[in-house]
């Protein structure tokens, strides 16, 4: 699969992450190239063959419904690039 | 004091040979010393290992010391530790500084271990060279033109020069054992589950596995020892019974099969490395082992599989890095949207951004099914290979990478070449195994790795093989001579 | 042209755990902003999710009283999109393989029929934070309490084909999630929430149209009003001869009109994987055999047990039965007067409820208890109060004022229902009233109520209206 421009910056998008104008060209490349690499799959024959999401076959354990986080949020705000009245800050969100 | 074992160090404190605040003092003299050439470390934290030192050395007049209390010990910074900066290699972590440890940490910390500081790394783990770091590359103790391997590359560096006698690291590709190989040393890569992932910051959820770097097998069975099990704050933790992995070293190999992956030695593979590893199979025939040759016919497609895997999981683990609650933002947000593309493109380097790419378009909608499900499909095939393998074999073996440590640039701007230097590595990953490296031979002053696999949670087989074949061998006694 | 209308309703009901989802941190509403919100629900590095079991079990409740098959084995995925409410770029949802597969709700429709609703799915998910808008400085404030609260997303068919069902489907829906106890159902505080999705079709085409999936419809009311206007607004605009395009609207209260948000939906590609940090939930017979045996009675089988074994006209079942607690209170007062549950019935729905209504007051915070009331029921029964007094008792019970037998004696309520009195009482207005006789029997029969007043005037009131009227038929006919 070659990817172009478009491609580029729609993914870009989806990723939120901006491209510089000159970057495009060259991601396009490397990308179309990497994507080339990965489309080996293709000849392998996975008919009947189940996807495969976990290393081991296991099933989710459960926590008990229980309190046990206690939270100081101080420490967390003063982890945070912007923050006020216990909020975190971050330019308008329009609905 | 930096020469010896963590096995002999243990000894040392215990008998009062040395105290931790010596040997920790001696060792974080050693870091300002040389670590201005290797670039293996991210963060120091003298201070505060200082400290530990001195509250270990306080235990064991007490009484109360461990085997491990008081042995110095370095953390890949993707493990989150309390109070001291973690950055993942990467600008969008680099004042990041979490409230608490990750439970590896936490486990060391509670077998009395001193952390000197925060190992280099790729950035996010997303490389095989350790020149992807925001904090510059790694450069190899045995040859400083070189790159040490990645992703773990500074752990790994850090114990060939002899910083401390062990390092943790994380492997979801290969990112230990290759680095181990590649630096002399031994690296282990648990089977996934064994060892908790909870605050290691997650690159590949479902392949990411943190384990150990050592001087020896030996060394790499006791501080797994106090690593290793389950733990409830991560759901894929598995609720098994950790062995005594040092009582399982000394068992003979008489009888044992070991298989030899046929696939992993074909073309492509770096002849005196083949010729190192031939020797390296012999000596395990010595010691009574059985060899035969085995096949992984589906081997071929890791590459591709885990291409489409590890970027896919990447993509959604660092949505997270938006900007908003920590790490990088960008100056002046015109809004929103700007907030997370600048942020996200200032906070990330080239790699991580080409990963993310990939995996987003993977997962995206009409390429979905032809790329992700695909891959999960091929992942079942590769590691029903390596199930029927098992059922002929006990332990199988191949390169931990198909040639020695390559020169710092060299693939640096051709990512398809980087990622081929993870194809003896990362079938591994997709099976969710246990992989070993030791050193296993030398060419032209570089050493080579030889990679042993084993069945899901057969740690302590694959420490015993490589404890027997460091008995009869004397690789991993090598020292780089500008580190000595 | 004659239109149909095709409404699916996605309800998220919000789970009544203690703790998050897949985090110990509280889910109590109202807390101070991110005072609820741990590392795992800030989305920290490293942070890993462990599922809340009192989630999975509530769910599993929701599915079985459903009628559901509930999925032995469920996925969660990420559901991938960047906003600043939702900490991790992913909410942790299940798309493929939710724990609750179909079933169906039996809703009440206003002509008196059932209608059978299908319920595709319901999935477990986590809830997202809030952004608040008032200005810091033009930027929006970021509170992450909600995030990671657990959501059971409830999505139904197509199957509702006016607002009204709409809305009688999803006052089912609350009272069915408040009977099992698995969420609050406090709409005002966002436990309790409906999107819409709203199609209109020619009568007879088998076809659906184009939909428009409405949000923020935060009460019945605006269910109701917001639905309505999106049909009208749909075919006034394929009449025009325009087409509906598929899109998000958002409902606005205040001008009771839905508004575009401008395909802002439409350019998400969530990229749904399976979450690699869970693993496939269970749920094995064991499991739904426990839950199985903590489910209440439900709603509909309570209903026709009012019915056969209070002898309750279905009207009165219905509404009886409409929340758990008032079906409660109404089965305590009739354990106290087991042979007045019609009586009891008319209580409880009429003067009871009124006076609930009227002070903003729900079942469970009435300042009249059960047994307060059965004993006024059995006053009345019994004959000791009329209905006019018991009204008066009734007043003096809500404002506090003492039990019942204490009230009625201190108002002088209590009807004279010894015969012998009422006999003479009767007699001594019959012989004052001799015109009156004679006009009765004459056959001027609607005299009786004549006599009848002029014996309550002469016992001021406290006479017991059926027995005076026994007497003065039994003595006018002599």
């Amino acid at each position: 699969m070659a990817l172009d421009a478009d491609d580029v910056h729609a993914i870009a998008h989806l990723a939120r992450l901006a491209l510089d104008a000159g970057q495009v060209g060259v991601l396009a490349g490397e990308l179309s190239q990497t994507l080339g690499l990965l489309e080996q799959i293709n000849a392998a024959d996975t008919a009947g063959v189940a996807p495969m999401a976990h290393p081991l076959d296991m099933t989710q354990r459960l926590r008990a419904d229980e309190v046990t986080e206690q939270v100081d949020r101080e420490a967390f705000l003063a982890q945070a690039p912007a923050s006020e009245a216990g909020l975190f800050l971050v330019p308008r969100v329009l609905d | 004091m930096h020469d010896l074992t963590l096995a002999e160090l243990a000894e040392a404190l215990a008998s009062r040979a040395c105290s931790s605040e010596e040997l920790t003092t001696h060792l974080l003299a050693r870091i300002e010393q040389h670590d201005g050439e290797l670039n293996s470390l991210i963060t120091v934290d003298a201070d505060n290992a200082l400290a530990a030192a001195r509250q270990a050395d306080a235990e064991r007049s007490a009484g109360r010391a461990g085997r491990l209390t008081g042995v110095p010990l370095i953390h890949k910074d993707i493990f989150l530790t309390a109070g001291v900066r973690t950055s993942c290699g990467s600008r969008m972590l680099k004042n990041f500084v979490p409230p608490f440890d990750a439970t590896v940490v936490e486990r060391c910390r509670q077998a009395g271990m001193v952390m000197l500081g925060k190992a280099n790394m790729d950035e996010f783990a997303m490389g095989s060279s350790n020149e992807t770091s925001y904090f510059g590359p790694v450069r190899n103790p045995w040859d400083l033109t070189r790159v040490p391997g990645g992703s773990s590359g500074g752990s790994a560096a850090a114990v060939a020069a002899g910083f401390a006698p062990v390092a943790t690291g994380t492997d979801t590709g290969g990112s230990i054992r290759q680095p181990a190989a590649l630096c002399g040393i031994t690296g282990l890569k648990p089977t996934y589950g064994r060892v908790s992932r909870f605050g290691m910051i997650a690159f590949a959820s479902s392949l990411d596995q943190a384990g150990v770097f050592a001087r020896s097998a030996e060394d790499a069975a006791l501080l797994l020892q106090a690593m290793a099990g389950f733990d409830p704050r991560d759901s894929t933790s598995a609720e098994l019974a950790v062995p005594d992995y040092a009582a399982a070293l000394t068992q003979p190999l008489a009888g044992l099969r070991i298989g030899v992956v046929d696939e992993f030695f074909g073309e492509g593979l770096d002849a005196g490395v083949a010729g190192a590893l031939e020797a390296a199979i012999g000596v395990l025939q010595g010691l009574g082992a059985e060899v035969t040759r085995v096949h992984l016919p589906q081997l071929g497609l890791s590459v591709p599989t885990y291409y489409v895997i590890a970027p896919a999981e990447a993509s959604s683990n660092l949505s997270r890095f938006d900007g908003v609650r920590y790490g990088y933002r960008c100056e002046a947000p015109k809004d929103l949207e700007d907030l997370y593309k600048r942020s996200r493109s200032e906070g990330f380097g080239a790699e991580v951004k080409r990963r993310i790419m990939i995996g987003t378009y993977v997962l995206s909608a009409g390429y979905y099914d032809a790329y992700y499900l695909k891959a999960q499909r091929c992942r079942r095939l590769i590691t029903d290979d390596f199930r029927r393998a098992f059922e002929q074999v006990d332990v199988l073996v191949a390169p931990s990478a198909p040639e020695v440590a390559f020169r710092l640039g060299e693939k640096a701007d051709d990512p398809l070449k980087m990622y081929l230097s993870d194809i003896n590595t990362i079938a591994v990953n997709l099976a969710g195994l246990p992989g070993i490296s030791v050193p296993a031979g030398q060419i032209q002053g570089l050493p080579v790795g030889l990679q042993l696999i084993g069945r899901h949670f057969e740690e302590a087989r694959l420490l015993n093989v490589a404890h027997q074949f460091q008995r009869e061998t004397d690789w991993h006694r090598q020292r780089p001579a500008r580190f000595a | 042209m004659e239109w149909e209308t095709v409404i699916g309703l996605e309800v998220h009901a919000q789970l009544a755990t203690q703790s998050k989802i897949f985090s110990g941190a509280a889910t109590r509403y109202g807390a101070e902003p991110n005072t609820q919100a741990c590392a795992i629900d800030l989305g920290y590095p490293g942070m890993l999710p462990v599922l809340n079991a009192g989630a999975v079990r509530m769910a599993v409740k929701f599915g079985l009283a459903i009628e559901a098959e509930i999925a032995p084995r469920s996925v969660f995925a990420r559901k991938n999109y960047f906003y600043p409410d939702l900490p991790k770029g992913y909410q942790i949802s299940q798309f493929e393989l939710p724990i609750v597969g179909r079933g169906h709700l039996d809703v009440a429709l206003d002509d008196g029929s059932i209608k059978r609703v299908g319920i595709t799915r319901a999935h477990l998910e986590e809830d997202a934070g809030k952004s608040l808008h008032e200005s810091f400085h033009g930027q929006s404030g970021i509170d992450l309490n909600r995030a990671g609260t657990p959501l059971l997303e409830i999505v139904s068919e197509p199957d509702l084909r006016s607002a009204r069902e709409a809305v009688a489907y999803m006052k089912k829906l609350h009272a069915l999630v408040r009977y099992l106890e698995i969420c609050d159902g406090n709409m005002q505080e966002g436990s309790f929430r409906c999107d819409a999705n709203v199609s209109v079709r020619p009568v007879g085409q088998a076809q659906f149209g184009t939909r428009a999936e409405l949000k923020n419809l935060n009460s019945f009311r605006f269910v109701e009003r917001a639905i309505n206007y999106e049909i009208e607004r749909q075919i006034a605009l394929i009449e025009g001869g325009g087409t509906v395009v598929q899109e998000t609207r958002l409902y606005d209260p205040a001008r009771n009109e839905t508004r575009s948000m401008r395909g802002k939906e439409e350019a998400n590609d969530y990229r749904y994987f399976p979450d690699p940090d869970l693993l496939p939930v269970t749920v094995d017979e064991a499991l739904r055999n426990a839950v199985r045996a903590e489910l209440p009675e439900l709603p509909d089988a309570r209903r026709a047990r009012f019915q056969a074994e209070y002898g309750l006209p279905a009207y009165d079942a219905a509404v009886l039965t409409a929340s758990r607690e008032l079906a409660d209170y109404y089965e305590a007062v009739v354990a106290a007067v087991p042979d007045e549950s019609k009586l009891a019935a008319n209580w409880v729905m009429g003067d009871l409820a009124g006076a609930l209504n009227k002070a903003g007051l729900e079942i469970t915070e009435s300042p009249v208890d059960a047994s307060a009331l059965a004993q006024l029921v059995r006053r009345i029964a019994d004959g000791t109060i009329s209905g006019r007094g018991a009204k008066t008792v009734f007043e003096g019970l809500w404002a506090g004022e003492g039990e019942v037998d204490a009230l009625i004696d201190a108002r002088g309520l209590r009807q004279i229902s010894d015969t012998g009195a009422l006999e003479a009482i009767c007699e001594e207005v019959i012989a004052a009233n001799p015109q009156q006789l004679a006009q009765y029997r004459a056959g001027k029969d609607k005299l009786l109520g004549f006599f009848v007043g002029q014996v309550m005037k002469a016992t001021g009131g406290s006479a017991n209206p059926q027995e005076v009227n026994r007497l003065l038929r039994a003595k006018l006919q002599a």
